[in-house]
């Protein structure tokens, strides 16, 4: 049984439809990425499976356990297992470094304090932000603020981690010191889908490659797959394109 | 002229005038602060409830839209007769200054609910998905992300609206709540210079709003950085 079973899905966004047919499978420390160009509906898969976008139709089972996107305690049974880290980091301005990784922990899942704090901690310290414990978002480059996000997203412990183009509004010389810490995730088991724009690093860390095109699924496949013997005209255009720069 | 009213001095600023002129300084600064802080405190309950997404609210959501389209739209003065003369089902022995107050309640409510929203929608959207996504309830969001962070966007206007409003309770007089205008016209009406009363009550005014300018601004320095 896969960790997560999408079938079917379908989604809008603003009476235009976004998400056609989506059928997707992930095993448990499994890392799949979504490919494709802009607008094909990667983010959008994303957003709907955490129940930012609600989906119109179709079925997503996650850990067994279907869910039910119109139900506020199956959505919240949901999201209590997963965590999603965005493009522009998202994090909370009012609050330090620290307090942005603690603050879901202790206030929403009420953990230990004292287990949260040594967690949060470690997690910081393996990102590389353990010196910057009390400084504010606006006080940190953009990789920082990042690596912030992916270290509030895991202070969570999820089941399944979601990683919507992490590296898209980072400069350049940043996006290595994120990926970094996406490797040692995936390493470490895992389970991820990723939306990336990085093709070396999509092959490199992905078990499988998803090529996504005006909210269809075009192909799935290993990375080789995808990238040195695609079986969809689509597929190898895009990455034709994309690999040559 | 100048002769005349510098005459008058001596008999204008006797204790029991001063007394008079201070208890109507005291009104006017009430109508204003105590109604602007219930109005404050019920405007951020209509904002809050604008905030909620859950279907089964929405005739609340609506509800106080209405309130605070209607009620920004009609003049001060409209309201002081139509909470004067309604008032007299609910409770017919009301004081004119309860009236008043319950009045500047009423626009108030509707003028700094409006200001939190704009406050509230201040806050990046996307931080309040990541909240949703965290599980937080929309009342955690406001409290612990959204709120913090529209202080700065919120107490400018706040503040400016009830320096205002200090001024626009003058009208309270037409109903007959003796406050600093309404006690202007008496001394006038007692033979008073009316440049001499009034320039005093000019004076009085500024001394009411200018200490709360002045607390605003503290107040939008130390709450303006996310810093504690």
């Amino acid at each position: 049984m896969p960790h997560l079973a999408i079938d079917g899905l379908n989604a809008s966004y603003k009476n235009l439809k976004v998400l056609h047919d989506i059928c997707l499978d992930v095993e448990r420390s499994e890392v799949v990425s979504l490919i494709g160009p802009s607008g094909s509906g990667k983010s959008t898969l994303l957003r709907t499976l955490v129940g930012v976008n609600k989906p119109t139709s179709g079925k997503v089972t996650l850990a067994q356990r279907t869910l039910d996107y119109s139900s506020a305690s199956s959505l919240k049974q949901a999201r209590d297992s997963m965590a999603i880290v965005f493009q522009q980091y998202n994090l909370f301005q009012n609050m330090t470094v620290i307090g942005n990784v603690t603050i879901a922990p202790l206030k929403i899942k009420k953990w230990q304090r004292a287990e949260v704090e040594e967690h949060a901690h470690s997690l910081l310290q393996k990102v590389g932000l353990g010196h910057k414990l009390k400084a504010y978002p606006d006080e940190l480059s953009g990789g920082q603020q990042q690596r912030v996000a992916i270290a509030r997203a895991l202070a969570l412990k999820p089941q399944l981690l979601l990683l919507d183009e992490i590296t898209s509004a980072l400069d350049p010389e940043l996006v290595g010191e994120v990926l970094d810490i996406i490797r040692g995730l995936a390493r470490d088991g895992m389970t991820m889908l990723i939306v990336s724009h990085e093709m070396g690093f999509v092959r490199e860390v992905s078990s499988r490659v998803v090529m996504m095109d005006q909210g269809r699924i075009v192909e799935i496949g290993t990375p080789q797959q995808i990238f040195d013997a695609p079986k969809e005209t689509r597929t190898r255009d895009f990455t034709a394109r994309v690999l040559s720069h | 002229m100048i002769e005349t009213i510098l005459s008058e001095i001596p008999r204008f600023f006797t204790w029991p005038n001063l007394v008079f002129l201070g208890e109507a300084a005291g009104r006017t600064l009430m109508l204003s602060v105590v109604g602007c802080l219930i109005g404050f405190t019920l405007g951020f309950v209509l904002a809050c409830i604008r905030q909620t997404r859950n279907p089964w609210l929405a005739p609340l959501r609506v509800a106080a839209i209405a309130y605070t389209e209607i009620f920004r739209r009609i003049p001060f003065l409209v309201i002081l007769f139509l909470v004067l003369f309604a008032i007299q089902v609910v409770a017919p022995n009301a004081s004119l200054f309860a009236i008043a107050l319950v009045s500047v309640t009423i626009v108030s409510t509707a003028f700094l609910s409006e200001i939190v929203r704009a406050g509230f929608d201040s806050v990046p959207r996307q931080q309040v998905e990541a909240a949703e996504v965290m599980n937080f309830s929309r009342w955690q969001i406001i409290h612990m992300i959204v709120a913090p962070q529209a202080w700065k966007v919120i107490l400018p206007p706040g503040f400016a609206f009830m320096v205002m409003f200090i001024k626009d309770t003058a009208l309270a007089s037409q109903v007959g709540v003796v406050e600093l205008t309404f006690t202007g016209k008496i001394l006038s009406n007692r033979g008073f210079s009316a440049t001499l009363t009034f320039g005093t009550i000019l004076l009085a005014y500024f001394i009411l709003s200018y200490p709360l300018t002045r607390l605003g601004r503290y107040l939008e320095i130390r709450l303006a950085s996310p810093r504690h």
